[in-house]
């Protein structure tokens, strides 16, 4: 698809004609409208401002944001670099569940136990879906989606069919993981931001983030390029697996417990927020400041329709599910216009 | 495995690699059905059999519209949601005539698939993403519609639909048949079938060949709605409820499943008709035998995880390596 190069984060090289030195304000809109989460996000904050006040635009608000947020953050990080690769995984909900069952059903050994097993499980469960689907050249979708069903079945049947909740006990130090606050704001944010953080690191300056744009962009061009195609998807699918672990055991330390049930439809929250965020599912464009704009995109609406307070579940749905397609409509509309001006569309 | 294992492989090893890889969901399908046959007690019986038909209906319809997505390259999320949203509707009209509320069930559908269409053929947003949005709403809109309840349905046409049957075989499930047939010829025999197939292979080279890549998209995602709509008909109808709460939950991976392990691949460019029966049936088949053999829920799902990875793992194409 022509528009990949188009929406390359790190500096896209310049194109046929253009100057060389591009000032900052036209390389600043032209990102911006290739990731129109942002400045929708910002219309949004202020409409929230506007109509709730201090109650929305405090700083309590804003750091119990940032929590609710982080557990998708952190799926969402590694659910980037599998659709920059051109792939998907929808087997991140389940391993978020996974992860949360497992450490609380660890916790009756310690906190060490509680960390290492559901990081290890889920890590082993990415690992089986990477080899399937670099050695195995299956696709992703179906493997992953093999993977959910899987990853929930063991997620249940750790807990009994269903019918049990593992609770952590007192006293065990790995609840300070979700419940302590560092400068006001909930662990768990400050491990996201970390997370998020790395990857950018990855993506943008080694050579596996390197390798991520380009087998997205074009697999067989990437292995004639020496590539190792295999090894890269690999590492890929085990990091969502070991990312969704991560999720999971902060979930269960932030509830002191794990349910089984939790997480379920997370991988598309997670593909929607990469999506907004401007990362195209055909794969090699995109970048994790989206995602980051795309995540707190979904949080605030969120915490906006929870400030209204009288609204039901059900409105709530229709509220969300009209905004996504709005926020994409828009997107798409958008990209059009981007490449008509770049002359690649008739 | 012989095939793999033998450095050069004869023709006819060859060829039975071939037969098992395109033929492997009507294989696995007998080996469950044998299998069944010797150690499941009461499995042939004529009322077991009712009873398989008509739970596995709702996902045959639902598959079927789900392989012409797919044909195209596409996806449609928004399956379970439509269901939910068909069943509001002949909630709310079943009062006036059951037959008002068939057709303005099948209507949601017609508009859903029209919302869908739109998106993915005249915005050009990628198919997941655009039925992501009716996904999350659909149920939304359908439990608005009925105050977020379950309401109960007390109307004799709709419950012969829902539980009566002809010649002995369900109504739910000659209905599937019918589906399926005419599924079947619109794919095979028909100008739009050929181009479903040709915009699934390549959309551009489609365009370029002066196809209706547009109309076509459109039509396919407002088919697939409809048969989503005929299937929340169909369970509304035999539970004798609307239920926008669970009604088609979680059932359009159960029909992305179906359709895949019946041998049409998820990047496009073919429809398997018989395929898609054949591994809807085979799915419910397996699930159900392995609760009837006291295995619990979540064996059940693990093993049909590793059902799916074996089928789909058979099916691959070998190609160049």
């Amino acid at each position: 698809m022509s528009a990949l190069d188009l929406s390359r984060p790190p500096a896209p090289p310049p194109q046929e004609g253009e100057v060389e030195q591009r000032s900052l304000v036209p390389v600043t809109l032209a990102y911006l409208r290739r990731t129109p989460a942002i400045p929708v996000l910002l219309v949004v904050v202020v409409a929230g401002a506007v109509a709730f006040g201090g109650t929305f635009l405090s700083v309590r608000n804003f750091a119990s944001m940032a929590v609710a947020s982080s557990f998708l953050l952190i799926i969402s990080v590694g659910m980037t670099f599998v659709i920059i690769s051109g792939g998907i995984d929808l087997s991140v909900g389940s391993m978020l569940a996974l992860g949360a069952v497992l450490a609380a059903y660890s916790a009756r050994w310690g906190s060490g136990p509680a960390i290492l097993i559901p990081l290890a499980v889920c890590t082993a469960i990415g690992l089986i879906q990477g080899l399937l689907i670099g050695k195995g050249r299956m696709p992703p979708f179906i493997v992953t989606l093999a993977g959910l069903l899987f990853a929930r079945g063991l997620a249940f049947k750790v807990s009994d069919d269903g019918n049990m909740t593992h609770l952590i006990p007192e006293g065990e130090w790995v609840i300070k993981l979700g419940q302590s606050t560092f400068l006001g704001v909930g662990l768990p944010a400050w491990i996201a931001l970390a997370v998020l953080l790395l990857g950018m690191v990855v993506l943008y300056r080694t050579r596996l983030g390197f390798s991520t744009y380009a087998i997205g962009g074009s697999e067989e061009a990437a292995l004639l390029m020496g590539v190792r195609v295999v090894r890269v998807k690999l590492v890929l699918y085990t990091l969502t697996g070991f990312l969704g672990g991560v999720a999971g055991l902060l979930v269960a330390a932030r509830s002191s417990s794990g349910l089984s049930t939790i997480g379920a439809g997370l991988e598309l929250k997670a593909i929607a927020a990469v999506v907004i965020g401007g990362t195209l599912l055909s794969g090699g464009a995109g970048g994790l400041t989206g995602t980051l704009a795309g995540v707190f995109l979904l949080g605030v609406i969120e915490n906006l329709i929870n400030q209204i307070g009288t609204l039901s579940y059900y409105h709530q749905l229709v509220a969300s599910g009209v905004f996504l397609i709005i926020v994409v409509s828009a997107q798409s509309l958008f990209a059009k216009r981007e490449l008509r001006r770049a002359g690649r569309v008739t | 495995m012989t095939a793999v294992t033998s450095p050069v492989p004869s023709v006819s090893s060859e060829r039975a690699w071939r037969f098992v890889r395109e033929n492997g969901v009507y294989i696995a399908l007998a080996v469950v059905v044998v299998f069944n046959l010797i150690a499941t007690p009461n499995f042939a019986s004529l009322r077991n059999v009712q009873l398989q038909l008509v739970q596995v209906a709702p996902v045959v319809i639902v598959a079927l519209g789900m392989a012409l997505v797919i044909g195209t390259a596409g996806i449609d999320l928004s399956v379970g949601a439509v269901m939910a949203l068909a069943a509001a509707m002949v909630a709310i009209f079943v009062d006036q005539s059951p037959w008002l509320a068939i057709g303005m069930g099948l209507a949601a559908g017609v508009a859903a698939g029209l919302l869908n269409g739109s998106l993915v053929a005249f915005l050009g947003i990628q198919p997941i993403i655009a039925t992501l949005g009716l996904f999350v709403a659909g149920r939304g809109i359908a439990l608005a519609f009925t105050s977020g309840r379950l309401v109960e349905i007390f109307d004799p046409t709709l419950a012969a639909l829902g539980q009566n049957r002809l010649w002995g075989i369900p109504i739910a499930a000659l209905i599937a048949g019918a589906l399926a047939v005419l599924m079947a010829l619109l794919v095979r025999r028909t100008q739009f079938g050929r181009n479903v197939v040709a915009i699934g292979g390549n959309a551009r080279a489609a365009l370029g060949a002066g196809l209706p890549v547009r109309r076509v998209l459109l039509i396919v995602y407002v088919i697939c709605a409809v048969y989503a709509a005929l299937a929340g008909t169909l369970v509304t109808a035999r539970s004798a409820a609307a239920d926008p709460s669970f009604v088609g939950l979680l059932i359009e991976l159960s029909a992305i499943t179906a359709v895949v392990v019946g041998g049409t691949p998820l990047n496009g460019g073919k429809v398997r008709v018989l395929g898609t029966v054949a591994g809807a049936i085979l799915m419910q088949l397996v699930f159900s035998t392995l609760i009837r053999h006291d295995l619990s829920d979540s064996d059940a799902r693990m093993v049909q995880a590793a059902i799916i990875i074996a089928a789909v793992y058979f099916q691959r194409d070998r190609g160049s390596k």
